[in-house]
């Protein structure tokens, strides 16, 4: 990124406004946070009218401005123009270096308080003059750079409301469709019809309340604000829980779920986390697996600190490259012909990762169309 | 006879309201969840009337499920259904001869559809 900032020259004096010129011509300085060099084109104005007046135009980036100008004064000019931002600068446009040949602490002060951002005494050097600039460049720069994050990140939090909005009013629009059919009787007088209205509504009141409760997750997990509590945990014990929560499931389908484990496992984590990573792998080890096909649960120790390495395989349906690059995204959910009927958040595996995360580890699979996959979260122990 | 209707819809749940109540309404109905088992479908048999969701999974379905439903048979009527000005505002309709002519379809019902409304239209096209 090469940037350029442009930089108002205000005072009477043309040798001023040309010495500044001069001084900034080939300057460039490179910021450690940012690739490229940032130049400055400099622009002059001999007066505080005509200054204003370009301002108006099109606001430079840095206003040098001279404190003693003939009609108006330094400060009658920043008032005019104002900060052109927030009090603390961040997110002005602007930043006001003034230039007074009356160094004294006093005007100083009362220029930065009426919003000038620096002050430079007369008679200066040009490496004084460069070293000023510099200090307001950088700011200027990673002040940019920032609201660019915060838009990006306003973007990707839009995108996510989006979909989920589509998401929610999915099932809401199925169920209120059923609803309707019973409130005017439109599908005849056969009992057994309105028994799966009933048994659909329901499946789809679940699966939105399992999003909802999802989304809980997510959001607590992103905001920090999810109330942690590291102990340490018996993990085999944990799994266990989730094994034996998900049997019933695992049944409906003739689906065995299995643990391997050598030893006792003890990590130092929050349980309910351990619980909800593993509670999301082998659901999902259920749901996207064959009749009569097995979950296998495989977790032990690595590496000389003791990381921990869960990994859970299926016999499933399994995907192909294309479909596994894109599996941990928020609201990613494989849709094919083997999918269509199974219900899900598409957040689980966003959930699994971020908490991964937060243990320095992370999430990964390997799978095979019609074989299965087998799915591995690394958590590494502090 | 019973008319038969072929319903394509990739949302299972809807594709199950509408199978319910044209059925009890006395129809046969082919249900298809998307455009492989639509085109499948006719493969086997003529529907008497086709209704046909715009947005399937593939990119331009419905469009491309009127066009291959008119040409085996152009007296087959096609009813659109859609979403599309419920959620993105887009400005569309099948109401004159010049619209019927470019989207291939001889009707277009806006989701959600009201079932009178769309019976209604099912017996104007059947001419009933």
């Amino acid at each position: 990124m090469a940037d350029t900032l442009r930089i108002l020259v205000v005072d009477d004096e043309l040798g001023m406004r040309l010495g500044i010129a001069r001084a900034l011509r080939d300057f460039a300085i490179s910021l450690p946070d940012v690739n490229g060099e940032v130049r400055f084109a400099v622009e002059q104005a001999d007066s505080a009218e005509t200054a204003l007046d370009m301002i108006a135009e099109a606001r430079p980036d840095i206003l040098l401005l001279d404190y003693k100008l003939p009609n108006m004064s330094g400060l009658e000019v920043l008032d005019r123009v104002g900060a052109g931002g927030t009090a603390d600068g961040t997110t002005g446009e602007m930043l006001t270096i003034m230039v007074t040949a009356y160094a004294s602490l006093e005007t100083a002060v009362s220029a930065v308080k009426r919003g000038a951002y620096d002050f430079l005494a007369k008679p200066f050097t040009p490496d004084e003059l460069r070293s000023t600039v510099r200090k307001a460049a950088g700011r200027l720069v990673l002040a940019k750079q920032a609201r660019k994050f915060a838009q990006e990140k306003r973007q990707v939090r839009f995108e996510f409301i989006s979909v989920l909005a589509h998401e929610l009013k999915a099932p809401l629009g199925a169920v209120e469709g059923y609803l309707n059919i019973v409130k005017d009787r439109s599908a005849g007088d056969d009992h057994a019809v309105y028994e799966r209205i009933i048994d659909r509504s329901l499946i789809r009141i679940s699966g939105m309340r399992k999003m909802i409760a999802d989304l809980l997750d997510l959001t607590r997990i992103e905001s920090g604000q999810k109330q942690r509590e590291l102990t340490s945990v018996d993990i085999i014990d944990a799994a266990h829980a989730v094994l034996s929560n998900n049997t019933a499931e695992a049944a409906m389908q003739n689906i065995t779920l299995a643990l391997e484990a050598t030893a006792p496992i003890s990590f130092n984590a929050d349980r309910s986390e351990i619980e909800i990573i593993l509670n999301n792998l082998v659901s999902n080890a259920i749901k996207y697996n064959r009749d009569g096909g097995r979950v296998y649960v495989r977790i032990r120790n690595d590496g000389q600190k003791g990381d921990l390495v869960i990994s859970v395989d299926d016999t499933g349906i399994g995907m192909s490259p294309q479909e596994t690059a894109r599996l941990f995204s928020d609201f990613v959910r494989i849709r094919n012909e083997k999918t269509k009927n199974i219900l899900g958040s598409g957040l689980g595996l966003s959930i699994v990762r971020k908490l991964a995360t937060l243990y320095g580890g992370d999430i990964s699979v390997s799978s095979q169309p019609d074989a299965g996959s087998t799915f591995t979260v690394v958590l590494k122990q502090s | 006879m019973a008319k038969t209707i072929l319903i394509v819809d990739d949302d299972p749940d809807y594709l199950a309201q509408m199978q319910m109540q044209l059925e009890a309404a006395g129809y046969r109905v082919v249900p298809a969840d998307g455009l492989a088992a639509a085109k499948k479908a006719l493969e086997n048999q003529k529907p008497d009337l086709a209704l046909v969701d715009l947005m399937l999974e593939e990119a331009d379905g419905g469009f491309a499920l009127c066009y291959h439903i008119k040409k085996i048979d152009q007296a087959i009527p096609v009813l659109l259904v859609t979403a599309v000005a419920s959620e993105t505002g887009l400005d569309f309709d099948a109401a004159t001869d010049e619209e019927r002519s470019w989207v291939k379809a001889d009707g277009l019902l806006a989701k959600p559809v009201r079932f009178e409304q769309l019976q209604r239209e099912i017996k104007r096209l059947l001419k009933e």
